[in-house]
């Protein structure tokens, strides 16, 4: 399956975006402007972008610290994540929270959950987001993000056992980037890979070339029309490289010089540069007009950012519990839901509803793989691990 | 004996408000085929279906982490823990999660996680605890505590429409004791949350307590007034937010005040009380603020080892007419 073209050229675009405002928030970072830690998907770009680029617009994301792409594909300027990272009053939380711990849900289901920092737990809570969209009746999906290293937590296990019995319209990805932190993958699972420990689960499992953004959103977009069929949830792995540290103070000397080598090669904006190229999608006057607009644009983000007001000391109190004033609310975000659900909040009927979570059940008592079976990795991929 | 048990007026909340609400839905261990392990929602998965009464794989983390994200999406979970013990196994979900996302992103996680709290059974150190400490230090959190049967059907439908995350804690000890059952006021009956109930009216000593202890506490006020000593019993119901007002305006009319509570004296909810009485009623009082709690070991599991540990009506009696004496 490949994106349609003006597509194949957006994912590019917001690769370039992602790339780009992450470069900025490094010379942020060296000038101190920046609060906190920077960490960056430098390498990494396709994941968070291919993946958000193939869902619906009424489904959920549930990011990890390198789905960065997937904000701006969401719809978010790059003004709200400098401002995280600025610890701006101004931004999306009034500085209450960092880098993108950031989100929105609307009542009619569609949004991006804000992360925390707690690894693991994204995926059991989008197993409850998934587990909504049945109830509720939408036609919708939740795509949540996993590391190699969080996939170790019993958060994980739990979330994804529960979503896999289920039969839940939730699609995890989980980067195998080699490290968690300074930890590789051989100290963290005695496994081949995250795939064959996602088959255990008993869902359908595919694996794919995490630096191939044409690729992640293909999947991803497999993989969703899997959970629309009742059949998910599904687990895709994306094989990629981590290629700067875990975050700015880490230098990451535990990482060969061949091997960044090897996974420069295959820089995932290149790649994908070199393809809209080669296949005739764009020309080379047409890219680098793109990449001067996309500069100017995050340079013009990151002005609005800086000039951004500090939060006010006195709004530390506040919007804890309902009800309470909150410099949120101030902002005139529109996230808290009504009393009673509106009219039409419930797309199906109870009935309806009750005959899809039981399916799978009723039609063949305690056991129902169904299981895929995942395709094999890609030869490049595993020499270069 | 007419009127309901504890237990069944806690299936009665339930019952209601799942008829009352679509968005409220029962998530939690052997609840649907076998009924629940104290057969609180038995016969309810066959009445409301498999979405709305759902079994999970035995993992807490997995069903708390679960309902915040229903919770967060717009549906009302109401969560089981088959012994509030094993609330400790969903600690990330509830403090980091539902307790933190208002503050953090603008967006509320209406959830309720309840189950059978405390001592009195000899269930041993891990079906007897009283961990409701453990999470009053956490900002975003509401903690109830339900001591009577009445209290245990208005304070849960409460919580199931409060639009913040509740741990409420029921009292195995309680669920089928005879002499507690009582009529439910008629209609739809809802306890606000956050105000304490005077259970008893008194003049001379009074009495700080919540959940299973408020009968010990009762049955030594009994035991008092037939020497003439008057004890005023407060049952704090809610912790977080707790009712500051009623429990000072006692202090301050009998000037002599006992916390008592099951879990260790030690970080027990009890100390913020007493804090909070001598900060607003220091020049009312003529003795200081004494607690009684259980001493800092696990629980026991014999039935004369938790005897010892959990605070009695005889420690009672004895704590209060040694506060009379002061
Ligand atoms: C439960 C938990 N333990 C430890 C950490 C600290 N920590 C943050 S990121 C990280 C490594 C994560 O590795 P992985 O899941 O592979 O994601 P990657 O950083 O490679 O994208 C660690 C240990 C954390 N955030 N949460
Ligand atoms: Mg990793």
């Amino acid at each position: 399956m490949t994106p349609p073209p003006e597509d194949r050229i957006g994912l590019y675009r917001f690769m370039l975006i992602t790339r780009d405002v992450e470069e900025r928030l490094g010379i942020l970072a060296k000038q101190g402007k920046l609060k906190g830690g920077l960490y960056r998907c430098l390498g990494q770009e396709a994941i968070g972008v291919g993946s958000a680029y193939a869902m619906g617009e009424n489904d959920v994301f549930g990011p990890g610290i390198r789905e960065l792409g997937a904000f701006f594909v969401r719809g978010y300027a790059p003004r709200l994540v400098i401002m995280q990272y600025m610890a701006k009053g101004g931004g999306p939380t009034a500085g209450r929270e960092t880098n993108v711990h950031f989100g929105e849900l609307h009542p009619d289901g569609r949004g991006l959950i804000s992360p925390i920092s707690m690894l693991g737990s994204m995926v059991s809570v989008c197993t409850g987001v998934a587990l909504a969209q049945r109830y509720r009746g939408l036609d919708a999906v939740t795509v949540a993000h996993t590391g190699d290293g969080a996939m170790s937590t019993g958060q994980f296990y739990e979330g994804f056992n529960l979503a896999c019995v289920q039969r839940l319209p939730l699609v995890v990805i989980g980067s195998n980037n080699g490290w968690a932190y300074g930890t590789p993958t051989n100290r963290q699972f005695r496994a081949r890979d995250l795939a064959a420990r996602a088959a255990g689960y008993g869902c359908p499992v595919m694996q794919v070339d995490g630096n191939d953004v044409e690729a992640v959103w293909a999947a991803t977009r497999e993989a969703r029309e899997i959970c629309l069929r009742g059949q998910g949830p599904v687990f895709v792995e994306a094989l990629t490289m981590r290629m700067v540290g875990h975050a700015a103070h880490d230098d990451a000397k535990y990482v060969s010089r061949e091997m960044l080598e090897a996974w420069r090669a295959r820089d995932p904006l290149a790649l994908q540069r070199q393809r809209l190229l080669d296949e005739g999608v764009a020309t080379q006057a047409d890219l680098a007009a793109m990449e001067d607009e996309v500069q100017a644009m995050v340079l013009a983000e990151a002005e609005a950012a800086l000039a951004a007001p500090e939060p006010d000391p006195a709004t530390v109190i506040g919007g804890v519990y309902h009800g309470e004033p909150s410099p949120l609310a101030v902002a005139g975000y529109p996230w808290t839901h009504g009393e009673a659900a509106p009219d039409g909040w419930f797309r199906q009927d109870a009935a309806t509803v009750e005959s899809r979570v039981r399916a799978p059940f009723d039609d063949t008592g305690l056991w129902n793989p169904e299981v895929v079976p995942y395709a094999p990795v890609r030869a490049a991929v595993e020499d270069e691990r | 004996m007419s009127g309901l048990t504890y237990l069944e007026a806690v299936r009665e909340a339930l019952r209601e408000e799942l008829e009352r609400d679509r968005r409220v839905f029962l998530i939690g261990e052997d609840l649907g085929a076998y009924g629940g392990a104290f057969k609180i929602t038995q016969g309810f998965q066959e009445r409301y279906g498999m979405h709305r009464v759902v079994d999970t794989p035995i993992s807490e983390l997995g069903i708390v982490g679960a309902a915040v994200g229903a919770a967060l999406m717009g549906l009302r979970p109401v969560a089981e823990m088959q012994f509030m013990d094993f609330v400790s196994c969903a600690f990330d979900p509830l403090v980091n999660w539902a307790a933190k996302c208002r503050y953090r992103w603008g967006k509320g996680v209406p959830l309720v996680v309840r189950g059978p709290a405390g001592g009195g059974t000899t269930g041993g150190p891990f079906h007897g605890q009283n961990v409701e400490s453990y999470f009053a230090n956490v900002a975003g959190l509401k903690l109830v505590s339900a001591a009577t049967a009445r209290d245990a059907k208005g304070l849960l439908k409460a919580a199931i429409r409060d639009e913040d995350p509740v741990l409420f804690f029921e009292y195995k000890a309680l669920y089928r004791r005879p002499d507690l059952r009582e009529e439910m006021p008629p209609g739809d009956h809802v306890v606000p949350l956050g105000l304490a109930d005077v259970k008893r009216e008194g003049r001379d000593l009074t009495v700080v307590t919540w959940g299973t202890t408020l009968h010990p506490c009762l049955e030594a006020a009994r035991r008092l007034e037939r020497d003439g000593v008057s004890v005023e019993v407060v049952d704090l119901r809610t912790l977080v937010p707790w009712d500051r007002e009623t429990v000072v305006t006692s202090a301050r009319k009998t000037a002599k005040v006992l916390v008592a509570h099951e879990a260790p004296t030690l970080g027990g909810f009890g100390g913020e009380v007493a804090a909070a009485i001598q900060e607003e009623a220091f020049e009312w009082l003529d003795a200081p603020v004494r607690r009684l709690g259980a001493p800092s070991t696990p629980i026991p599991f014999a039935p004369s080892l938790e005897q010892a540990f959990l605070p009695d009506a005889a420690r009672i009696e004895a704590a209060l007419r040694d506060l009379h004496a002061y």
